[in-house]
């Protein structure tokens, strides 16, 4: 049913249709209506789970990991610090290959001090292995954790998921969202069924020590099935498709890339603005393209290439800089590219909540156009 | 042996990480300077020092770490870490 509603609360209300068992969370600003909703729904009993309250972040990520060792359907949602304070059980969560959800209401890392929108806390957990999906918009955030589900607890994935989606941009903002009723999501998504689980009758103990003759094939197990993990997002996307009509099915999202000489590569919220810059810039007669990552974990590095194989310039834009480097998208759009004579310019830019306008993509375009780039776009020359 | 899913293991697992492979020194034990005082065995970190029939004593070398406490201890300085090749 559509609903006009605020991007937390229509996660907030999916997610509770997924029928979690165990939610634990700690605000954090823009992800703090999330769990202040759950928290609600456990309250009046609209939802049969166990709301854990923490101390803080790295609390709530423990005690995600202890109920879903038990065998529980687990939620969980943070930003920034918060995902920060987390770092070692994100690494433990994927290493013990739990299936936990948690969204991320994707806001800029300290210091200074911001509580506003980039992407740098979930970049910066790339490596921990969990699968990362970026949404464009509230009704495919919301619709992103029915398949993340599917895709975690899969038995050959086995992985957790953070659902992406800008904070305030998208967390804060109403528009329509169609929110599929419990029936639906029931129908796709069904109960959990743990690969291991705790059991006082039978004890076992996750994420053990391993000696250096194991570390090493651990690692490369987590990382196959992060890369499994592709064809079966693939297909439970698909499903989701054939049942609801919304298909998000590709790693990637191309828009007008038929002809395109520049190509844009962009996640999240960012790429709507983009989509009515490249109109614009059609209408005109500009030969521009989007090439959106929806899935950044696995990374879509073949389907990239594929895209961007006929076009004459690449334009990365990153709400994140590895500092001392570039932005993380690019440098591997840049791999993905190797041995391509086409240029890979990247764009450092939306940082801290620095807004991004249809003016400043065209501005990107002509940058790219004449051949400058890796650089931070739009620095205000007056405050250095 | 396959690897466990998110490294999971039953009790007593702990036997089966082969701690010998740490080692770069090897205590070697000199059967004529040992007067079988069991001072080894007592101290030994890992308890992987037992005694033979003839009541000498020797390391299970598939868990000895090389740590050197018994070479360190043993009143008689029967045993000598020497350097393994491997």
């Amino acid at each position: 049913m559509m609903e006009i509603t605020e991007g937390s609360h229509a996660i907030a209300k999916i997610v509770a249709r997924c029928r979690p068992q165990v939610v634990s969370a700690y605000p954090i600003t823009p992800q703090t209506h999330i769990v202040e909703a759950l928290a609600d729904y456990v309250a009046d009993c609209k939802l049969d789970a166990d709301y854990i309250t923490v101390e803080n972040e790295m609390s709530a990520l423990s005690a995600c990991i202890g109920a879903s060792a038990a065998g529980s359907r687990v939620y969980s949602a943070t930003t920034s610090q918060g995902l920060a304070l987390m770092f070692e059980a994100c690494f433990n969560a994927a290493g013990m290959r739990l299936p936990i959800i948690m969204s991320i209401a994707n806001r800029a890392l300290g210091a200074p001090l911001s509580i506003w929108n980039d992407q740098q806390d979930s970049i910066s957990l790339r490596d921990s292995g969990w699968l990362q999906f970026y949404a464009e918009d509230n009704q495919e955030a919301t619709d992103m954790h029915i398949i993340a589900y599917k895709v975690a607890e899969d038995h050959s994935v086995l992985l957790p998921v953070f659902v992406c989606f800008d904070g305030f941009i998208l967390s804060h903002t109403y528009e329509p969202v169609d929110m599929l009723p419990q029936e639906d999501v029931d129908k796709y998504l069904p109960k959990f069924t743990p690969y291991e689980k705790l059991d006082a009758e039978d004890p076992i103990s996750f994420g053990m020590y391993a000696t250096p003759e194991y570390y090493h094939e651990f690692r490369y197990e987590i990382d196959r099935a992060a890369k499994r993990a592709a064809d079966v997002y693939r297909a439970a996307a698909k499903d989701f498709a054939g049942m609801f009509g919304r298909d998000y099915s590709g790693l990637i999202e191309e828009y007008r890339m038929e002809d395109a000489e520049t190509a844009i590569v962009a996640m999240g919220s960012i790429c709507g603005t983009i989509k009515d810059a490249i109109d614009e810039m059609r209408d005109a007669g500009k030969k521009v393209g989007l090439v959106r990552i929806r899935v950044f974990r696995p990374f879509p590095d073949k389907e990239i290439a594929q895209a961007l194989a006929k076009t004459k310039r690449v334009a990365v834009l990153d709400k994140n800089i590895s500092l001392g480097s570039k932005g993380a998208v690019a440098l591997e759009v840049k791999d993905a590219m190797y041995g391509k004579t086409i240029p890979v310019l990247n764009y450092i830019l939306g940082l801290g909540g620095r807004d991004v306008r249809k003016r400043d993509i065209a501005a990107i375009v002509a940058l790219a156009e004449k051949g400058e780039g890796d650089m931070f776009y739009g620095l205000r020359k007056e405050v250095l | 042996m396959g690897l466990a899913v998110g490294c999971r293991a039953k009790p007593g697992k702990a036997r089966d990480n082969r701690t010998g492979s740490w080692r770069v020194f090897k205590p070697s034990f000199d059967r004529g300077k040992c007067t079988k005082c069991g001072m080894c065995m007592t101290l030994c970190p890992e308890g992987c020092i037992h005694q033979t029939e003839e009541e000498f004593v020797e390391p299970d070398y598939t868990y000895c770490k090389g740590c050197g406490i018994c070479a360190e201890e043993c009143p008689g300085e029967a045993i000598a870490m020497k350097q393994e090749e491997k």
